[in-house]
């Protein structure tokens, strides 16, 4: 069996070593999980495809200048940036300098390190140039046209068609990194559960086994089962909101209507069985909250199997309306070549054929005892997005029965040590969200927070969209845009 | 196929929930908060702008749920809409992250008068897990002037539909008057 229990060791590194690792990247040796600063360092975690090892590498930053990853491995630019706006500390050798969540109005800068207060008014913010005849730009957002999250969008059109978009997000900063510093461990648990409000379960869950890895502490069986069962359940109703939008955003609202009412059942179900709809704050460091009783797993079977008879209708009805697949296939692709170099993952990676899931590939129980199968296409289109979805909540209904037939009995949490390390603990996770690979990182000293990093899928999902709607018509980009569905608030924070 | 299930559905019984009682708490505030002027204008029928100024989406997906067949938020002649410009409510859901200041100010700006803002959700009424700090103004109210909050993290679909009833009953009582 995989070592499950906190594979994400601690390295120091010298700066030669530091710029050998961005070569690595850039030669496709490891993935990038994430790439974040605080107080005195910068931090690389990474991720060996081949192996499942994983690894997070320090650097110190006497003088505030670090090798920029950048330079070598593109993919890591947003993450360069945004260490710049949050710690002040200087790439060298960045190949875009441009702020990212700092967009001027803080009123400080470098919030995570100096937090110096800085007044000058905003500079202006400036887009890439593009050049050519008969070249028009519409502006979009922040505020878009639906029920959504803020984020702007720098459309480059001829006629109908997008010559590039350039995406400015950072809207939604709401300061979590900084909120997290001296937190206990329960503030913490509010704090990460409410990052991306749609993948919470997977945000709690990550940041519990952090917290766990750090301080080595063990939960019990029953813990990971019903931890797996939120997490599917969560799964569930986010891919069928995910799928009736796609096809509402191809007019065809009809698959929304029925889409709508097996999530609302869906969120029916989690409030009747664990008191919240979308189960937010049941999974905490030791354990969960809520246990589940046999009128709940029988509940839950019901469900399912209604669920199950109701969206293989609809399934049906996606794959033979010829006027709604005209939409879906071949719009927006993303090649296997991007989703490999930016390691995206999720229906993202899945859909141009990166067979990534860390419930396979960095396996955490009760994963590791489920049989499930990772499905992949090839065609990279919204199309192959909408069919990985399809085929997850298929999956998870199987993996819901699983977890219900092999659910031990025993108790639902361990509780934490009542005099914590007073030594600092470091430790991480990586585990599934709906959308794909979420990573905390977290660094403790006597029982407080002393720095946390969360990294959404997002971060390497987003960029791909720029590459997506290319050549695709302007009209498009809400199918798109919906096929990918990122964080907004996960990657502002 | 589209047929097939358009048939059923035609033929099963609705999923819509009947119209829940409006929320007493919201019809205090309210009341507090409107002059009979605007009320007078309003009636029956509402248009409403969502504008996230920075929640962590939570909000967003119960907003949402409103629109599925068993809220049916349409029925009691509320709607939303694309633009502020089309609106007579601002729904607004999370603190005002400062770098969304401008955006929410300007929102505010352009929906015409009257017009009445809902703060959805516990960071939106400044009592939300996301205390003050550098990056965001703290709730609704430290932005633009608020006329009702609908509290939770997030609210229910089911508290949504109580605290908007409760709007249009005290914009319908208006016009009476």
């Amino acid at each position: 069996m995989t070592n499950l229990h906190t594979p994400w060791e601690p390295n120091a590194v010298d700066v030669a070593s530091w710029e050998g690792l961005g070569r690595d990247l850039a030669r496709g040796k490891y993935v990038l999980t994430s790439l974040w600063g605080g107080r005195g360092h910068v931090s690389m975690a990474l991720l060996d495809p081949v192996s499942g090892k994983s690894s997070v590498a320090h650097l110190p930053v006497p003088d505030g200048t670090f090798p920029s990853i950048a330079k070598h491995y593109l993919p890591a630019l947003r993450l360069e940036r945004s260490i710049t706006d949050m710690c002040g500390f200087t790439p060298v050798g960045c190949p875009d300098p441009r702020p990212w969540q700092d967009h001027g109005v803080w009123g400080v800068k470098a919030p995570l390190t100096d937090n110096k207060p800085h007044t000058d008014p905003p500079p202006p913010y400036t887009f890439l140039p593009v050049e050519g005849e008969g070249l028009h730009q519409i502006p979009v957002g922040p505020i878009h046209a639906g029920i959504i999250e803020p984020g702007h969008f720098r459309f480059t059109a001829n006629g109908e068609t997008v010559v590039r978009l350039e995406e400015r997000l950072g809207y939604m900063h709401r300061g979590a990194e900084k909120l997290f510093e001296g937190q206990d461990i329960s503030g913490g648990a509010k704090i990460a559960a409410r990052l991306s409000g749609d993948s919470t379960v997977a945000y709690s869950l990550a940041y519990a086994r952090a917290v766990e890895a750090a301080w080595s502490l063990d939960v019990p069986q029953r813990a990971h089962f019903l931890r797996a069962l939120f997490a599917e359940i969560e799964r569930i109703a986010n891919h069928l909101g995910d799928i009736g939008a796609i096809c509402n955003d191809a007019a065809f609202s009809v698959m929304l209507a029925h889409c709508g009412i097996l999530r609302e059942e869906t969120l029916r179900l989690a409030f009747e069985c664990f008191g919240h709809r979308l189960m937010m704050d049941r999974i905490v460091p030791g354990g969960v909250k809520v246990d589940l009783t046999r009128d709940s797993a029988e509940k839950i079977l019901a469900w399912a199997q209604k669920t199950e008879k109701h969206f293989e209708i609809l399934v049906d009805l996606y794959d033979n309306t010829a006027s709604l697949r005209d939409r879906t296939d071949t719009t927006g692709t993303v090649s296997a070549e991007l989703v490999t170099l930016y390691g995206a993952g999720g229906h993202v990676g899945r859909a141009s054929g990166r067979q990534f899931d860390s419930r396979k590939n960095t396996p955490y129980p009760p994963y590791d005892r489920l049989d499930f199968e990772i499905p992949l296409r090839n065609t990279g289109d919204v199309n192959a997005r909408v069919w990985i979805r399809i085929c997850e909540i298929r999956q998870s209904l199987s993996l819901i029965r699983q977890i219900l037939n092999h659910i031990p009995e025993g108790g639902i949490a361990f509780s934490l040590p009542e005099s914590p390390p007073a030594e600092t603990q470091e430790g991480a996770a990586l585990v599934e969200a709906f959308r794909g690979d979420v990573f905390i990182w977290l660094r403790i000293t006597d029982g407080k927070i002393e720095r946390c990093h969360p990294r959404d899928p997002s971060w390497f999902q987003w960029p791909l969209l720029e590459n997506a709607i290319k050549g695709n018509i302007v009209a498009d980009f809400p199918l798109c845009n919906k096929s990918f569905n990122c964080s907004y608030a996960g990657q502002d924070l | 196929m589209t047929a097939k299930l358009l048939a059923q559905s035609l033929l099963s019984k609705p999923v819509t929930i009947p119209a829940p009682q409006p929320d007493e708490a919201a019809l205090a505030e309210l009341a507090k908060a409107l002059n009979e002027r605007s009320r007078a204008k309003l009636g029956r029928s509402l248009t409403i702008r969502e504008v996230d100024a920075g929640s962590c989406n939570g909000c967003e997906l119960e907003i949402h749920a409103l629109n599925n067949a068993f809220y049916d938020l349409e029925r009691f002649g509320i709607k939303f809409v694309a633009s502020p410009k089309h609106a007579d409510v601002l729904m607004v859901t999370g603190v005002v992250t400062k770098n969304m200041e401008f955006a929410v100010k300007r929102a505010y700006e352009v929906t015409p008068d009257p017009k009445w803002i809902v703060a959805v959700g516990d960071c939106a009424a400044g009592c939300g897990v996301f205390t003050e700090n550098y990056a965001h103004l703290g709730g609704v109210a430290s932005t633009i002037p608020v006329d009702l909050h609908i509290k939770g993290c997030p609210p229910q679909p089911i508290d949504l539909l109580k605290g908007l009833l409760a709007l249009l009953e005290t914009a319908a009582e208006g016009k009476r008057a």
